[in-house]
């Protein structure tokens, strides 16, 4: 399975926050959205980097205004981004063994959609529900 | 709550649209009724045209789904075109919800040179009309080629090959459509070849599927052991993945190159690594061959195994491509579209508005026309689940179509008014029955009516 079968029943929206928004805006609008991370992207929607509930709390623990710091102090720089072709079993291992639970998919460069760790953790057990479902099927009508 | 009981029309029927309406009908405390549409007059969609015709087992969840339609509750409308014999505003005024059902029925393009060329055909027109589908039952197939290439090792790719590959005593065991087991039977395609862009290691077949093809009788199969070593990269995922059944994948296509030849009427040539760049024109049109590049492997940021080209051509002398590089949903009337993905723009089966990517009340999608051409045919059936969770939520909340309560019942006031000829689930029964019979009398699973004069003239329409 490929990561496009996932992003296709998402909607196209991807929620994305500024670099200089204040990490009291960034929280509003992840309780806003119930998500649990934001891409951080530039005028251009070219993603800077990701700012996820992980970082929230570790500058919570090391700041007590930490609300007022600017989301580029604290976003995680160094992007892991996926590929609409790249494979949902290869990008899952690839986010267990280096646990980050968001990737945001770009396509030439531009931010086109973000998967979390749950979403493909669904996609796998759809995918393996449904191929128990069949091979039960072929078992009762043979 | 709407007032009940709630209207569904469900747009399609295939097993994405059954699974769905079988989970509406049983849905506790839900007063339902379920209207299902076809634009054929059969139902079961790619249960009928798109599984192989020699894997009946497959086929047989179709009986499960005759039990869906036995409830009193649903309908079947098939020969009744969603766009042409009713619109999205016919079905609001009898409807509170309408599920689109569609499925992906195009296909993907490669995007090469010489594509469009004769000779050069989508796999899933072969598909289609080998299992006598009516829109493709008058398709000319040139089977007096020696070469048939083809572009993909997936599922549908292999399906092809073997189907290519069959012998006459092989065809007739099937229910494939008899104009199709006739042109199979007197073809003079003696090598098929296969094309996979990565190696065996990430080819999508399944074991089973390869299993078949060492089974067949008129067929050797042939792999050069160069492409079957696993490079490097390959060796490291497989070892990761620690999937025994991946591992046999891999024993299973190397053995294939160590394998004598049992001098067989065909040969199947499994090919790793390779890419088409360009369809050759023989200057009247027609196909000729092809340009192929050969790749290496490469691994991305996220880990997958992606094929790279090396700048190494070699050419491949054919008049047959079939091009097996995916299904692709195509647009629905009036109803909003995500080209990207091919499918209907929605969020977890919620169709949405693109001006605002909110949910549009009463408007919802399951199957491929929702997620992409993904999956078995069980796959469908969590896919339905999710949308049908909407479906019964947005009822209760009472987000849905607001029906014209006196516009009486859809049957008698607006679907036969537009096609007299509409084939219930009962007709289809008996077209069902006629074909068995006509398959017993020749010791087969069935012998299909494929075009739609055909079908409405067995049902005396």
């Amino acid at each position: 399975m490929k990561m496009e079968s996932v992003l296709a029943s998402k909607g196209p929206a991807v929620v994305t926050i500024g670099p200089t928004a204040l990490l009291r805006e960034a929280v509003a609008v992840l309780v806003k959205h119930r998500i649990g991370a934001l891409v951080v992207v530039d005028s251009g929607r070219q993603p800077l980097g990701i700012i996820s509930e992980r970082d929230i709390i570790r500058s919570a623990s090391a700041k007590p205004d930490f609300l007022y710091l600017a989301v580029e102090e604290v976003m995680t720089r160094d992007l892991v981004c996926a590929s609409p072709g790249d494979d949902v079993e290869a990008v899952l291992r690839t986010m267990t063994m280096h646990r980050f639970r968001h990737v945001p998919i770009t396509e030439n460069g531009t931010l086109i959609g973000i998967v979390s760790i749950g979403d493909l953790v669904k996609a796998q057990l759809d995918a393996y529900r449904g191929d128990i479902h069949t091979l039960q099927t072929q078992l009762m009508e043979s | 709550m709407t007032t009940s009981p709630l209207r569904v029309a469900i747009i399609g029927a295939g097993p994405s649209a059954f699974y769905a309406a079988e989970q509406l009908l049983h849905q506790d405390g839900l007063d339902v009724r379920v209207d299902m549409f076809d634009r054929l007059p059969t139902p079961y969609g790619l249960v009928r045209h798109g599984v192989a015709p020699d894997h009946q087992k497959i086929k047989s969840v179709s009986r499960a789904f005759a039990q869906v339609a036995a409830d009193p509750r649903f309908r079947f409308f098939g020969f009744v075109e969603y766009g042409k014999d009713i619109t999205l505003a016919d079905l609001k005024t009898f409807y509170h919800q309408v599920l689109f059902a569609t499925g992906a029925q195009s296909d993907k393009r490669m995007g090469i040179p010489g594509e469009g060329l004769a000779g050069s055909h989508p796999a899933t027109a072969f598909v289609a009309w080998y299992n006598g589908h009516p829109d493709f039952c008058d398709y000319r197939f040139d089977l007096s080629q020696e070469r048939a290439v083809i572009v993909g090792v997936g599922n549908v790719a292999i399906d092809v090959a073997r189907i290519l590959c069959l012998s006459p005593a092989e065809l007739r065991a099937t229910d494939m459509a008899d104009y199709a087991i006739e042109a199979l039977s007197n073809s003079k395609v003696r090598e098929v070849y296969l094309l996979g862009r990565r190696g065996p290691a990430q080819a999508a077949f399944t074991n089973p599927e390869i299993k078949e093809l060492t089974e067949l009788s008129d067929c050797d199969v042939i792999v050069a052991p160069s492409e079957v070593e696993l490079d490097a990269l390959s060796q490291e995922a497989v070892a990761e993945a620690n999937d025994r059944a991946l591992d046999r994948k891999v024993e299973l296509l190397q053995s294939f190159a160590t394998r004598e030849l049992g001098g067989r009427l065909r040969r199947l040539f499994l090919r790793f690594l390779v890419s088409p760049v360009a369809l050759h024109d023989d200057g009247t049109g027609h196909v000729s061959g092809m340009r192929l590049v050969r790749n290496r492997l490469v691994r991305s940021e996220t880990g997958t195994i992606t094929a790279e080209a090396t700048g190494e051509y070699e050419e491949l002398n054919t008049g047959l491509v079939f091009r097996s590089v995916g299904y692709r949903g195509a647009p629905v009337p009036g109803v909003p579209f995500q080209d990207r993905w091919g499918v209907i723009l929605n969020a977890h089966g919620r169709v949405l508005d693109p001006e605002t990517n909110s949910p549009i009340p009463g408007e919802y999608v399951t199957g491929w026309i929702k997620r992409g051409p993904s999956g078995v045919i069980g796959t469908n059936k969590p896919d339905s689940a999710e949308t049908v969770q909407w479906m019964v939520e947005d009822a209760h909340a009472g987000r849905t179509f607001q029906p014209d309560e006196a516009a009486g019942d859809p049957e008698q006031r607006l679907i036969r008014l537009r096609q007299p000829r509409c084939i219930s689930f009962g007709d289809w029964c008996r077209l069902d029955n006629l074909e068995l019979e006509r398959g017993r009398e020749q010791s087969r699973p069935r012998v299909k009516f494929t075009s739609v004069d055909e079908i409405l003239q067995a049902l005396g329409k």
